[in-house]
């Protein structure tokens, strides 16, 4: 955040990696975070792509709105494609070979690519430990398909898979902590990110590719098709999120936890729900149960980063000596 | 000089790889093909091969990560079997429209259920219609010249398509054989670094792997279908130049006694030893009996089989699996569409055998040319037979 929040105009690359002329919906805010996340990354970047909303409205033969050097192959497989050209390259350049210096590997997928069927592939690429970054666009179920559920749905959101009716408020269960799985790995550099504060977005991108080893970057990306919300309120939706607690910004260095942003008090979260007709149907009670897990997990993630900042300061006294 | 070694043929197979000097190899360990891998790791653990080893989390990553390896330029290897090969089937499929030339080893096993460990060729039939290239051996020396061989053929820029190595799992992967092992010199010379026309490289960005409406995908299918049609030339090219260099000589359809024989046993894999033995001994007792092996299972040699077997009346067709409730022996029924269209044709019998590892020996195969015999000649109810079946 610190750099950009001042320098911010003059920092920002002009250059779009991911150019215009896609096919994504009117206000989608996961192309808008692909877009500033590639812009932050530059031009020496190998991305393995997902199958998904990304890869789809981004590729069609003969065209392609990447201006890096992109494969996409399977749904469930991008970590590992990722780590077989983190390895080639690794490989190559022992030998020999010819290749341009400081090449990063990225993989992209979506929220149903990341926390379910590609969740072994991403696990066994952290915990193999290759220098490489995933990044999970979130926009909480599996809109390209057709806005089914996912486990990155949230509690009581209505998707066609999880409909609201007699017998059910929607989603019936909570949404899997995605970035807390990913910081269980050990892996040297955990965040999470939203288009609402793009430089905080970008920041934390370029910070998870530059630390060697694997980084796990989490988007949460609005979808206003899916969200049944109004498409010119992406990035209000992105920034309440983060200000009711629904959405935490925070950052795990090394095992170090530490908030991106400092709320004096979280916003209640029916000004999150409100605006988004997944959330319409849910009662008082559900709402009540929904704010009451928010506050919680808010304040869990606050005693981690207690924690943390403890170890920073004890760090400086120590060096200060 | 030339000189054997007895060793055991995963060992060898992976002592073949390294002579191939990959970049990567990303695999997942699963019997019968383990020894495979594990002397693989060694031998990049001792520094013995310069290669990135990823010992990856299931076979689905280890044929994604090749994607990846051989995406980026770099020389790629994997070896796996059975439920590996049918975990990584859908990635199976997407290398070879990806003209990606990534080389496997598969140590032939049962598919479950029920589990079983031994070999048989129901997990070659499962990648059948992927595109790849795929050679079968049938002893260690041939595991050991096709590694090579794969290498060459799937790099090659007029190829650029996956290969397959089939070699049976425990008939061949766990028994000791003399092998002699080509010189480093002469494979360095033999088999040049990878050159992949269009890596993925920040330098020269390509799009890999975009979607096909239907306006293009027929196109793209048709391509690829085209490009394995024409590697069987260049596969007859690279063995006929492994000959000169090596001294061994492979073909897409082996022949034993075949020409001119009355009556032929058509095999692949490993049991095609036996049958040879059984061969010798008919053939002693005056029968008028020869073999041809496949060697090469995509692209089918439709020419050379047809070749081979112009002058028998029989062609009896092991098959060691089965496609269920559709004609019996998947290998029968190509052969019998090879010939359906010529006017003079042997008569076909499908034999299933050895499934789940049973053994088929050499008397087995005597009686299995008796029975044919009959069958070929007062016909049979059944689509195919299967030996020894108790039922």
């Amino acid at each position: 955040m610190e750099k950009y929040a001042v320098y911010v105009p003059r920092l920002v690359k002009k250059q779009e990696n991911f150019a215009p002329g896609h096919r994504a919906c009117i206000g989608c805010g996961e192309a808008l975070a692909v877009r500033m996340a590639f812009k932050a990354l530059g031009n020496n970047v190998i991305v393995a792509n997902a199958t998904g909303c990304m890869e789809i409205v981004a590729s069609q033969l003969p065209f392609s709105t990447w201006q890096l050097p992109w494969i996409h192959t399977l749904f469930e497989n991008p970590a590992a494609v990722a780590s077989g050209i983190e390895a080639a390259y690794k490989a190559m350049r022992r030998k020999g070979v010819e290749l341009p210096e400081n090449t990063k590997v990225v993989a992209i997928g979506g929220d149903g690519a990341t926390s379910d069927i590609g969740l072994q592939a991403i696990s066994g690429a952290l915990e193999r430990g290759h220098d490489f970054t995933y990044i999970c666009f979130d926009n909480e179920a599996y809109m390209n398909t057709g806005i089914q559920r996912s486990s990155a749905t949230p509690f009581g959101a209505v998707t066609t898979t999880s409909p609201a009716g007699k017998k059910s408020f929607g989603q019936f269960s909570w949404k899997k902590n995605m970035p807390e799985i990913a910081a269980a790995h050990n892996i040297p550099y955990v965040a999470t990110a939203t288009h609402g504060y793009p430089f905080d977005l970008m920041a934390k991108v370029r910070k998870a590719v530059d630390t060697p080893g694997p980084a796990y970057v989490h988007i949460l990306s609005v979808c206003p098709t899916g969200w049944r919300s109004p498409a010119d309120t992406i990035n209000r939706q992105s920034r309440l999120a983060v200000q009711t607690g629904m959405f935490p910004l925070y950052e795990v260095e090394n095992g170090v936890y530490k908030m991106s942003i400092d709320l004096p008090r979280l916003r209640p979260i029916t000004d999150y729900l409100k605006g988004q007709g997944r959330f319409r149907h849910l009662s008082d009670d559900v709402i009540a149960q929904i704010q009451k897990r928010v506050k919680l997990e808010y304040q869990k993630l606050l005693e981690k980063a207690k924690y943390g900042s403890k170890t920073t300061k004890r760090k400086s006294r120590a060096r200060t000596k | 000089m030339v000189t054997r070694v007895g060793i055991e043929v995963s060992i060898a197979l992976a002592d073949a790889v390294k002579l191939a000097n990959p970049d990567v190899v990303a695999a997942y360990p699963i019997t019968p093909q383990t020894h495979i891998v594990e002397h693989l790791a060694e031998l990049v653990a001792n520094g013995e091969l310069d290669a990135e080893y990823i010992p990856v989390e299931s076979e689905h990553s280890a044929m994604s990560a090749c994607l990846g390896s051989a995406a980026a330029g770099a020389r790629t290897f994997t070896a796996t079997a059975s439920q590996g090969l049918a975990l990584m089937n859908e990635v199976v499929y997407v290398a070879a429209p990806m003209r990606l030339p990534i080389v496997m080893a598969v140590a032939n096993r049962a598919l479950s259920a029920p589990l079983s460990i031994w070999c048989d060729h129901s997990d070659m039939m499962s990648v059948r219609d992927t595109g790849w290239i795929q050679i079968i051996a049938e002893n260690g020396q041939q595991c050991v010249d096709n590694i090579i061989c794969a290498f060459r053929i799937a790099e090659d820029r007029r190829v650029l398509l996956p290969v397959m190595v089939h070699l049976d799992g425990f008939n061949l992967t766990h028994v000791i054989e003399p092998i002699i092992f080509p010189e480093q010199e002469k494979v360095d010379k033999f088999l040049p670094r990878n050159r992949f026309p269009l890596p993925l490289n920040p330098d020269k960005p390509v799009a890999m792997g975009d979607f096909a409406p239907p306006v293009i995908f027929t196109e793209t299918k048709w391509a690829h279908e085209v490009a394995i049609r024409n590697s069987q030339k260049v596969v007859h090219e690279i063995w006929n130049e492994y000959h000169t260099a090596f001294g061994r000589q492979y073909h897409p359809v082996e022949k034993y006694h075949s020409d001119s024989a009355k009556v032929l046993i058509m095999t692949m894999g490993a049991v095609g030893e036996t049958a040879s033995v059984a061969i010798d001994e008919m053939r002693a007792e005056g029968m008028d009996i020869g073999q041809i092996r496949l060697r090469l299972w995509r692209p089918f040699p439709f020419k050379e089989l047809r070749e081979a077997a112009k002058d028998a009346d029989i062609l009896i067709v092991m098959d060691r699996s089965i496609s269920y409730g559709g004609p019996g022996g998947p290998v029968a029924s190509e052969v019998k569409s090879a010939f359906y269209s010529q006017a003079k044709k042997p008569k076909i019998v499908s034999y299933v055998i050895s499934l789940g590892g049973r053994d088929t020996t050499v008397s087995d195969f005597k009686g299995i040319v008796k029975k044919s015999i009959e069958i070929a000649e007062k016909g049979s109810r059944n689509e195919y037979e299967i030996y020894g079946v108790r039922e």
